[in-house]
């Protein structure tokens, strides 16, 4: 359930309402179009044979067996693979530290793509992949970050003679001096462990190459920036050699379908068969050799505070275990710099990121790029303020959070927040939730001889999507845009279809694009059509990362409304002979102010459009189509030598209220009671916003309480499947209220933020301290997630419970 | 190496389905594979996440659990056969549009399946049993909380008497 305390501000006719999207009847029909189900004549099926070891030196490869079984068509190993190849992109500046989609001479995780079978049939793939015969000879393997970091560790990649790609020491401040002037400092370590949003839909990619057209077709579940290109440059073809088809709908992401190496394997065999080829990873693929696990970093806080609460400054150390090879992971370490303060006023900060190969599967992208655990370790560190002061823990948030009238508010590192009124969503999700009450309730339960505690967080959801994080770690890439754009079409029937550049994975973004359409051009958007473009028929798109298509999908779709409406009204102003100045615009129709009967109707507009050039203004394109590309607003700026930047444009907030019993008996935590208070500015489909709000919620309790890719002492991922890797069921996930607030962001087209990253950022946070104020009693603490009912027994029998 | 092939007659959707398939083929990939009805989505292969949801005889199956030749004989519904005979969406189907009961799309098909289930033999349900009823239904949108809304409103909804 959701209240909403402040509607919309401004007057929209569609923006805000409740209404009904555009995708849903397809999928709950049965008739959406994903990945698996597109069928191809004559497709042929890959399946994996995967390394066993962790770290591993190939000796040998036999294929013979395999080769000859009826129904195999190919059998690749790394060694071809890699010389007809380039190594995949990477983000982080580490040219040594190569990339193949196959492993070519050494592995380095176990699940780690050895060789790969093409069969009529994925049975018969899977029984050929058993044939092919691969000799290792084991070598030493590290997982644990500060061990690979320790001198005299085996190196993942000898080659780039460490296992530290990327270490950094921003201070932004007077951090010592505020430090020696505190009254207080206190240090701990958090730990936030692998985890990942694990869609339902694993990674697939299917792949046909028409050698007369000279063109790869690309049908995949991505979401991924710069992919088309990319999968041109590793497969050596120019961009314009690869279509990727982005109206194949994807089965969630969250973050994580960045399928490249996939992409390039499936590529590169149907081009050198000739064949379509598909390659859909079963779950155990998915979850030791998808490359999709998510940040695994552990956090040294330090913080000086003074004893009224006043919090002075933080240095924080985060180390990040990104596997054994790194895409983009890197750069998850440098979005927290955008909100490396929280909402807080803190004014000084030092923060040394540091990024760790290991022996594990390697990291990519996960919901939040690396903000819901520095949000984690931040709120962690309020709380355990307010213990050492022994103050109340919202009184301390309510002293330190940056005050309503202080925005836009510019943070030590470069960023500046657009707008905020932090202090009133607090207020109202504690009214929501009667905290007095839910005092009470936890106090009685107290008494009954539960262990039972309150959890509260108050969090910032960076948004728009922009990439500043790339040259501020990485200075020889000098990427300043992250565009995204919009073509809208008026067709001779009067009809309108938006295309977007890029594919969707939930996000809704059809009903955003004719939402925003139908706002700007006062016309249904039940009527509006929106498809999504090849990638050779796209206009610039970065994809929906970084919860940034409600501000820069929706931009761009009402600017280039903005211009059909401007194109419509020149031929109203030439054909009525008057200034446009002096006519309006209502449901697509354009009448003289005040000569109601002198009006040309949205139908006869398109009409002289499409028909009637000696009725169009000069200078104005026939036919009735606009584009706009638009840059996210506040980009286009290079990091200073210091290293502040600003990175995101709009910030949202977020606070989380949460009740937790723990059974004393089994040491199993249940949440009792969970609200949300919510302003992500205007919201253009509250009802979408909320469904990705209660749907990061649930993966924050997971990543709090369940969800781990662990490893055992050989280096093998022992959470491969979902009886091990336990994903949050209905019974898990509380009943969710959710209260909204509306600050409108100044620098967005309706004063929209993004906010498809809403709930992880701050339930796990919250979900944490709920559990710990349960322990807290006992006089014990845990600040390593998740906190599985395991951990929290082993932490009540050493506290002698 | 050629497999043996086993005759196989399974009403699916109403439609008598006469195939010839091997003993290994599981009866996710043959309504997927061999019938196109791609509606039915595979998760996990291993019985957890129930994205491949079927009615088998009016119960709710994993038919990545089970081989075609094991529904030999049987009625199998997948979410193509949920809607009315005109074609128009079902209560149950127009109610999770109508609440947002879904993102992706991906699990909908089963959850549509177990939600079916449900209704079928407590059409009242309260909260705490759709949520037990869908417990074996993963879903990484919604956090289930609009799915367990949609499927109130389609319960609602057919005690009014809606069509």
């Amino acid at each position: 359930m959701s209240t909403s305390h402040v509607a919309n501000p401004q007057r929209f006719r569609y923006i805000g309402a409740k209404r009904r999207t555009k995708e849903d009847p397809r999928f709950v029909s049965g008739r959406g179009r994903y990945a698996a189900d597109i069928a191809l004549p004559g497709l042929k099926h890959v399946a994996l044979v995967a390394s066993p070891h962790a770290s591993a030196r190939i000796l040998s490869i036999s294929t013979d067996a395999a080769r000859a079984m009826p129904g195999v068509h190919y059998v690749l190993t790394g060694e071809a693979l890699c010389a007809a190849t380039d190594s995949l992109a990477t983000g982080v500046d580490t040219p040594k530290l190569t990339r193949w989609p196959l492993a070519r001479d050494h592995v380095r995780y176990a699940g780690e793509w050895v060789a790969a079978v093409v069969a009529d049939s994925r049975a018969l793939a899977e029984d050929a992949a058993e044939l092919v015969e691969v000799e290792y000879e084991p070598l030493p393997h590290v997982t644990d970050p500060e061990q690979a970091i320790a001198n005299g560790g085996p190196l993942v990649h000898p080659a780039h003679g460490s296992n530290v790609i990327l270490h950094r020491n921003f201070v932004w401040g007077p951090v010592e001096d505020a430090f020696a002037r505190a009254e207080h400092q206190l240090a701990f370590r958090a730990v936030w462990s692998r985890s990942a949003t694990v869609p339902i839909e694993t990674f697939a990619v299917v792949a046909q190459w028409n050698p007369a057209t000279e063109i790869l077709d690309v049908w995949a579940s991505i979401q991924m920036p710069k992919y088309p290109d990319q999968t041109a440059k590793a497969l050596r073809l120019p961009g314009n050699a690869v279509r990727v088809h982005y109206d194949v709908d994807v089965g969630g992401s969250y973050g994580v379908k960045r399928g490249l190496k996939h992409t390039v394997l499936v590529g590169y065999l149907a081009k050198r068969l000739d064949m379509p080829v598909r390659l859909i990873e079963d779950r155990l693929e998915n979850m030791r050799g998808g490359d999709m696990h998510g940040p695994d970093r552990i956090f040294d806080m330090n913080v000086a505070f003074d004893r009224d609460g006043t919090i002075r400054a933080l240095k924080i150390r985060a180390v990040d275990n990104v596997g054994a090879y790194a895409g983009r992971a890197p750069f998850q370490l440098g979005k927290p710099v955008s909100a490396i303060c929280g909402p807080y006023r803190i004014g000084a900060i030092a923060y040394e990121p540091v990024s760790v190969l290991t022996n594990k599967t390697p990291q990519e992208a996960v919901r939040g790029f690396g903000q819901a655990p520095t949000n984690f370790a931040l709120e962690r560190t309020m709380d355990r303020v307010a213990q050492f002061l022994n103050i109340d823990r919202i009184a301390l948030r309510q002293k330190n959070l940056i005050r309503k009238e202080e925005f836009p508010y510019t943070i030590p590192s470069g960023s500046t927040y657009d707008s905020g009124d932090y202090h009133t969503v607090l207020d109202q999700a504690l009214a929501a939730i009667d905290y007095p009450a839910l005092l009470r309730r936890r106090d009685a339960a107290r008494q009954a001889g539960l262990l039972a505690g309150i959890g509260i967080s108050t969090c910032l959801e960076p948004s728009g999507g922009n990439s500043a994080f790339e040259p501020l770690l990485n200075p020889k890439n000098e990427t300043t845009t992250w565009m995204d754009s919009c073509l809208v079409r008026v067709d001779l029937s009067g009809a309108i279809t938006g295309i977007m550049g890029t594919s969707s994975s939930g996000q809704g973004h059809e009903t955003l694009v004719s939402t925003v359409v139908g706002e700007i051009l006062e016309r249904d958007p039940a009527q509006i059509r929106v498809i999504h473009a090849d990638s050779l028929n796209a206009l610039p798109s970065n994809s929906p990362v970084g919860s940034r298509m409600a501000i820069m999908l929706g931009g761009a779709a009402a600017g280039a409304a903005r211009r059909i409406k401007d194109t419509l009204i020149a031929i109203a102003a030439h054909n009525l002979e008057c200034a446009k100045e002096d006519l309006d615009y209502r449901d697509g129709n354009v009448s003289l102010k005040g000569v109601p009967e002198k009006i040309l109707s949205w139908d006869q507009l398109v009409e002289i459009a499409h028909r009637k050039f000696h009725q169009m203004p000069p200078d104005i394109e026939p036919g009735l189509q606009a584009q706009f590309v638009w840059e996210v607003p506040t980009g286009g700026g290079l990091p200073t030598p210091d290293g502040r930047v600003q990175i995101y444009p709009c910030y949202a907030f977020e606070t989380h209220i949460v009740y937790v019993e723990i059974d004393p008996e089994t040491a199993t935590p249940s949440i009792k009671q969970y609200v949300c208070g919510h302003d992500c500015g205007v919201m253009i489909n509250p009802d979408i916003v909320h469904g990705m709000t209660y749907g990061g919620i649930a993966h924050g309790i997971g990543a709090a309480l369940y969800e781990h890719f662990t490893y055992d002492d050989n280096g093998q991922l022992t959470s491969g499947t979902f009886m091990d890797y336990l994903i949050p069921s209905a019974l898990e996930v509380p009943p969710i209220r959710i209260v909204d607030h509306c600050t409108p962001s100044p620098l967005t087209t309706f004063g929209q933020k993004g906010s498809g990253e809403a709930g992880y950022l701050g339930a796990p946070a919250a979900v944490a301290n709920a559990v710990n104020d349960a322990l807290a009693p006992l006089g014990v603490e845990v600040n390593t997630l998740p906190i599985s009912h395991l951990a929290i027994w082993e932490t009540l029998t050493a506290a002698g419970r | 190496m050629s497999e043996a092939l086993y005759s196989i007659a399974v009403e699916v959707n109403g439609t008598q389905r006469v195939d010839r398939v091997s003993a290994r083929t599981s009866l996710v990939d043959w309504l997927r594979e061999y019938l196109h009805l791609t509606g039915t989505h595979v998760g996990c292969e291993h019985g957890i996440c129930g994205a491949c949801s079927v009615m088998l005889d009016g119960e709710p199956v994993r038919s990545c659990l089970m081989y075609a030749v094991q529904a030999d004989g049987h009625r199998i519904v997948t979410v193509e056969g949920l809607a009315r005979p005109d074609g128009q969406l079902s209560i149950l189907q127009d109610s999770f549009c109508e609440a947002h009961g879904l993102q992706c799309g991906y699990c909908t098909p089963g959850m549509l399946i177990a939600a079916q289930a449900l209704l079928d033999t407590n059409p009242r349900p309260t909260d705490e049993q759709i949520r037990d009823a869908i417990a074996g239904n993963l879903c990484r949108c919604t956090g289930y909380q609009q799915i367990v809304d949609a499927i109130a409103l389609a319960a609602e909804r057919m005690a009014k008497g809606a069509t």
